[in-house]
């Protein structure tokens, strides 16, 4: 009987909303011929006072309004016909650098962190191009927008940084991404290099991730129907970044899940802070944790990386011409898995390490075109343990400091200098590393992310 | 226990029904992205529409954050209500894009631009960069020039009866007597504007030709070398030779500017700097839209005695 007055419930719930909105196509339509006739009758008002406005203008005012108008420009690809009329948006970044540091570049490491291939160090000396950026960006059709960001390195090269569609019809807030794309954990891993407030990634990040992660799959975001800012986003794909690698099956390496807070202070205060949560598995993974004297401990890691991410931004902008932004991120990891030596020979199947690191930063902008920046990063490398692990293994926690000041004549250009005393290799010697950088956009008018 | 279920389950199906009906009645949730388009949102949508504001009239429109908060809105607003020609470049995408929120998408009934009705100034003949912050499409900053106002509010109350079609009446009801008010305080600040005419005047921003056109306000200068480029003190100096033979009766800036070239200026060729309140709440009598011209006026005609 129940579960017959169960059933009936489910019916009506079923059929209600179909009753409904029968009733609510008559009454929509009634209501569309309503709209009509008023828009009409309040056109023709418009029209009406617009005339009497004219009317009422005294002649001189007439005469100025009367003076030709200046001829209109081809639009700039907005409603032009041809070929070119749907041309997506393009923008080029153009950057450098002059580096000038106290030690070999060459010798850089971070101490009791395994090399990770990334794109880390302070770079060569003196001269050095940066990377072109190329970005092409357009709706594709009511459902998608795409975006290629293609960087042509100071080495010849041209290396896909992202490129990927995205969703612009999904209901209820979800967005999803297809292609490959930088990852939306924590707070800096999404930001292009050119829209960084310091020459290069804080430490945590070159340690952990080779600078950025980014990887060939797809990104699912919902945005909660909250005044409050709150979204969540989750991740999978070929796990082709340190400090996963790709595997040798069909199916996907491991999962990103973030979540996001935000909202403001007063007019003038504006905040967000996230949690993050990577697990990512490495096969035959190389590079490996260096001991005292220099020689690797092991030559390849096989097994999962778990990575919990905190991070954090404030704003303060009081009036257009001043800024203080603070952010900073804390991450932890922790690997466990089999190690091999370089002959493919594995050491041990029950290692494990822990690596964390973090950073502080802020920015002040404190005059209309000026900004100065400091940065503290801090790791700590942790202690590898497994079967026959040596003793008095180096527990290293390398630090560097930098400050920069940069000077922004407009928009579209930068230009910046930062001084690091950079504590980062394994030897604890110090470096410092002096760079001048420049960075200049042209093109279409980027819109940053907060 | 199955009582329990039973009942349960009853009154979730009433929930879904009403919940269902709910959105019916509930107000409209606009995004504007300026005070002025906020408080014409409010003047015409009345009770029926809920409006925030993504700025006030103390930051530079060019230059705004797509801070979270604002994401957040986007993501639940029927309605975003923009100024458009570009002037929200740098940042109104970047929240269409993270709201999650297709209802808002440029070229949708939810997307409402307000240049869309109006023909700009100050279309550029030449499109390049070396000549400052130049907006392709003509000067986005309509809203000092009270006949914009009223041709928006048009197109404004239009899009709000398309979405909304069930209160055409309403919505046009509203229209009409924003738009008699209007018509009304147009006569009356132009005929208290009839000292201004001819006025020399110093701006600081392409943003103050509209008022400058409409009042008939002639510009013989400008704070900025080029549109965005903050003045050296070498052009300073230029200005004040080619001023001093011929001082201008005002100096004209907004409550978001830096005051000090302008104050500058004005020490050197004895012309009063006005500070104008620029968008609603940008002064202390500038609480709405009839309150942003009454107290500009006021301003002007205060200094050029």
């Amino acid at each position: 009987m129940n579960k017959f007055k169960l059933l009936l419930v489910l019916i009506a719930l079923a059929i209600l909303p179909e009753a409904a909105s029968a009733a609510d196509d008559v009454a929509a339509l009634r209501a569309e011929l309503q709209a009509l006739k008023s828009e009409y009758s309040t056109r023709v008002d418009a029209l009406e006072t617009r005339i009497q406005q004219l009317e009422a203008v005294p002649a001189a005012a007439q005469i100025a309004a009367a003076e030709p108008p200046p001829p209109a420009p081809p639009p700039a690809g907005a409603s032009g016909g041809g070929a070119s009329a749907f041309n997506p948006a393009i923008s080029l970044i153009l950057g450098g650098s002059y580096t000038n540091t106290s030690r070999d570049p060459g010798d850089w490491n971070i101490a009791g962190f395994p090399p990770n291939g990334g794109e880390v160090g302070p770079g060569e000396r003196s001269f050095n191009l940066g990377e072109s950026e190329l970005t092409f960006s357009a709706n594709i059709d009511p459902y998608f927008s795409g975006q290629l960001t293609a960087a042509i390195t100071g080495e010849d090269e041209i290396e896909v940084e992202e490129a990927f569609v995205r969703t612009t019809a999904l209901p209820d807030g979800f967005t999803a991404k297809l292609g490959r794309f930088f990852s939306g954990f924590g707070y800096l891993n999404e930001v292009h290099s050119h829209a960084w407030d310091f020459v290069d990634q804080p430490l945590v990040y070159q340690a952990l991730f080779g600078g950025q992660f980014r990887q060939n799959g797809v990104q699912v975001k919902w945005l909660a129907p909250t005044n409050l800012f709150l979204e969540f986003g989750a991740e999978t794909g070929n796990g082709d970044g340190y400090p996963a690698t790709r595997r040798a099956g069909n199916g996907m390496n491991g999962a990103t899940l973030f979540a996001h807070v935000g909202g403001d202070v007063g007019d003038y205060t504006s905040w967000r802070v996230g949690g993050s949560y990577l697990t990512q598995k490495a096969e035959d993974r190389e590079g490996g944790i260096v001991d005292e004297s220099g020689l690797p401990l092991f030559d390849a890691f096989t097994g999962d990386a778990r990575t919990w991410v905190v991070d954090g931004v404030l704003k303060w902008a009081p009036n257009p011409r001043r800024q203080l932004k603070v952010q900073g991120e804390y991450m932890y990891r922790r690997e466990s898995g089999a190690i091999a030596d370089g002959s493919g020979l594995t050491l041990a199947h029950d290692y494990r390490n822990t690596e964390s690191g973090w950073y502080l930063q802020s920015v002040y902008q404190f005059a209309a075109r000026w900004r100065v920046g400091a940065r503290y990063d801090s790791l700590d490398a942790g202690t590898p343990r497994y079967t026959l692990s040596p003793d008095g293994l180096l527990d290293a926690s390398p630090d560097r400091l930098s400050v920069m000041l940069d000077w922004n004549p407009s928009e579209f250009s930068r230009l910046r200098a930062q001084y690091d005393w950079d504590n980062a290799r394994d030897d604890g010697e110090r470096d410092r590393i002096l760079r001048l950088q420049y960075i200049y956009g042209i093109g279409a008018h980027g819109a940053h992310k907060y | 226990m199955k009582n329990t279920l039973k009942n349960s389950l009853r009154i979730l199906a009433m929930l879904l029904v009403v919940g269902a009906t709910v959105p019916a009645n509930a107000a409209l949730k606009v995004l504007a992205t300026t005070p002025d388009w906020g408080a014409l949102t409010q003047e015409l949508g009345g009770e029926r529409v809920n409006v925030y504001v993504a700025t006030t009239a103390l930051q530079d429109v060019h230059r705004v954050e797509a801070k979270p908060s604002l994401v957040a809105r986007a993501r639940s607003a029927d309605l975003v209500v923009a100024t458009g020609a570009e002037l929200e470049i740098g940042w109104l995408p970047v929240l269409i894009q993270e709201s999650g929120n297709s209802r808002i998408q440029p070229g949708g009934v939810g997307y409402f631009e307000a240049s869309s009705a109006l023909h700009l100034l100050e279309v550029p003949n030449k499109l390049d960069r070396a000549m400052g912050d130049i907006h392709p499409l003509g000067n986005p900053h309509v809203q000092l020039d009270p006949h914009n106002i009223a041709a928006v509010a048009q197109a404004l109350s239009a899009r709000l009866t398309q979405l909304e079609p069930a209160q055409a009446a309403f919505y046009a009801a509203r229209a009409k007597d924003f738009d008699a008010r209007w018509a009304e305080a147009i006569k009356r600040w132009e005929t208290q504007a009839a000292p201004l005419k001819g006025a020399q005047v110093v701006i600081m921003h392409r943003d103050q030709a509209y008022l400058c056109h409409w009042l008939g306000l002639t510009e013989v200068a400008s704070i900025e070398p080029k549109p965005g480029v903050p003045p050296t003190a070498a052009y300073l100096g230029q200005l004040v030779g080619k001023l001093t033979n011929a001082p201008p009766k005002l100096i004209l800036l907004n409550a978001y500017n830096d005051p000090k070239a302008a104050s500058w200026l004005s020490e050197r060729v004895h012309a009063p700097a006005v500070v104008l309140p620029f968008s609603v709440g940008g002064s202390a009598g500038a609480k709405d839209l009839f309150g942003l011209f009454d107290d500009t006026l006021n301003k002007l005609l205060a200094a050029n005695k």
